[in-house]
């Protein structure tokens, strides 16, 4: 156990000094793999050293399964990033940005049954985790779309109300499902509601957002998937998700801020001034 | 009121490391040229499939003896956040390999 505390701390340490060298020309091809290199160390770390509650290591017939469905996902992962064009690789990004968001979603869906509804801070994190997984998954598929030139935009003045409506269904939601009084295994319908109601979301957010402030709109997805992320942390407690998550939500955030400035366009005017709100702005 | 300082001390080691994480990410990348913008979003999109763990964690509880929704779909989240991961880093790696052939 504190072998593995001691992973998680040397593979967080490993994300920030790979960040960190990411941000600088010479030095971001080794950043990157810095960074690779914590991951991997994290995902062994956890494979081999986790133990439950009870102080029982994972059974070795889900190990095999786990080592299986890595591989498929590293192979394919692998292949489509080496294939790929050149130009096509903005919108590759944003579809490994969606897989992120969806494993966030999954893992928040199927860990809700399992948790206490007395226990609202556990509640609340896996509903978050679940909200903005799904928001990352939905909207990063629509930017990939229309970066491939899949999906043309779509605007309506209505959708702002839509969107609006949409996010107070959210809230609604989440207060029922905290004073129904019902325990968390019986509300499997409710959280299905939750996750559609929130891929909706995310696919009217992005559908009005025009094609040149994708970027900007990716890099904001890729921050939601990363504070996705941490809400999953908070769940198992574990640092190196908490710190990787919140990591990549601050910088990814930071990141959005300063990509607007490159482009001389202001956050707000690039999500609301897409709404038909404001005068064009392009 | 006293219930927030309750919770503060509760969490307070959850607080600390939220806090110093996210005064990180702002400082880590505060100045870095805007030709850098892309592969450091790439970069940091493939630090986000940490959510991996969570998905090793969930299948390594999931029950195996039959085939049941909880392993369906956490195998399938393990397999997605792999494709953030692996992809995502393989990808920064193009692309900066790219800048510096560009450099040249």
């Amino acid at each position: 156990e504190t072998l593995l505390q001691f992973s998680y701390l040397l593979a967080a340490l490993l994300f920030v000094y790979g960040l960190k060298l990411l941000s600088h020309p010479e030095t971001a091809r080794r950043g990157n793999i810095i960074a690779g290199a914590g991951m991997l160390l994290a995902m062994i770390s956890t494979m081999f050293l986790h133990k439950n509650a009870d102080g029982q290591g994972i059974a070795l017939t889900n190990i095999w399964i786990i080592i299986i469905s890595i591989g498929i996902g590293t192979v394919l992962g692998w292949y489509i990033a080496r294939t790929v064009k050149m130009t096509a690789m903005p919108q590759l990004v944003s579809f490994f940005n969606a897989t992120g968001g969806l494993a966030s979603a999954l893992v928040a869906l199927l860990e809700f049954p399992h948790a206490d509804i007395h226990d609202v801070r556990l509640v609340l994190v896996t509903l978050l985790g679940l909200v903005i997984g799904s928001i990352a998954f939905s909207g990063s598929m629509i930017a990939y779309g229309k970066l491939d030139g899949k999906i043309k935009d779509i605007r309506a003045g209505i959708m702002k109300y839509v969107n609006i409506a949409l996010l107070i269904l959210v809230l609604a939601i989440f207060v029922y499902m905290l004073v129904s009084g019902k325990n968390t295994s019986e509300l499997s319908w409710e959280l299905y509601v939750l996750f559609g109601v929130s891929l909706l979301y995310g696919v009217l957010f992005v559908m009005p957002i025009g094609g040149a402030d994708m970027p900007v709109v990716i890099s904001l997805l890729n921050s939601f998937t990363g504070i996705a992320a941490a809400m999953a942390g908070f769940i198992y407690n574990n640092q190196a998700m908490i710190l990787g998550g919140i990591l990549v939500g601050a910088a990814g955030s930071i990141l959005t801020v300063l990509m607007c400035n490159a482009m001389n366009r202001s956050l707000l005017n690039v999500i609301v001034g897409a709404f038909g709100g404001g005068p064009s702005s392009a | 009121m006293e219930q927030i300082l309750v919770y503060f001390y509760t969490y307070k080691e959850v607080i600390f490391v939220i806090a110093l994480s996210i005064f990180l990410g702002i400082e880590v990348i505060s100045h870095v040229p805007s030709v850098l913008h892309t592969p450091l979003m790439s970069g940091a999109n493939a630090i986000s499939g940490v959510i991996i763990i969570g998905g090793i964690i969930l299948v390594g509880h999931a029950d195996t003896s039959h085939i049941s929704t909880e392993l369906v779909l956490g195998v399938f989240a393990i397999i997605f956040a792999t494709l953030n991961v692996a992809g995502g880093f393989v990808v920064t790696d193009r692309m900066l390999e790219m800048f510096k052939k560009k450099k040249k």
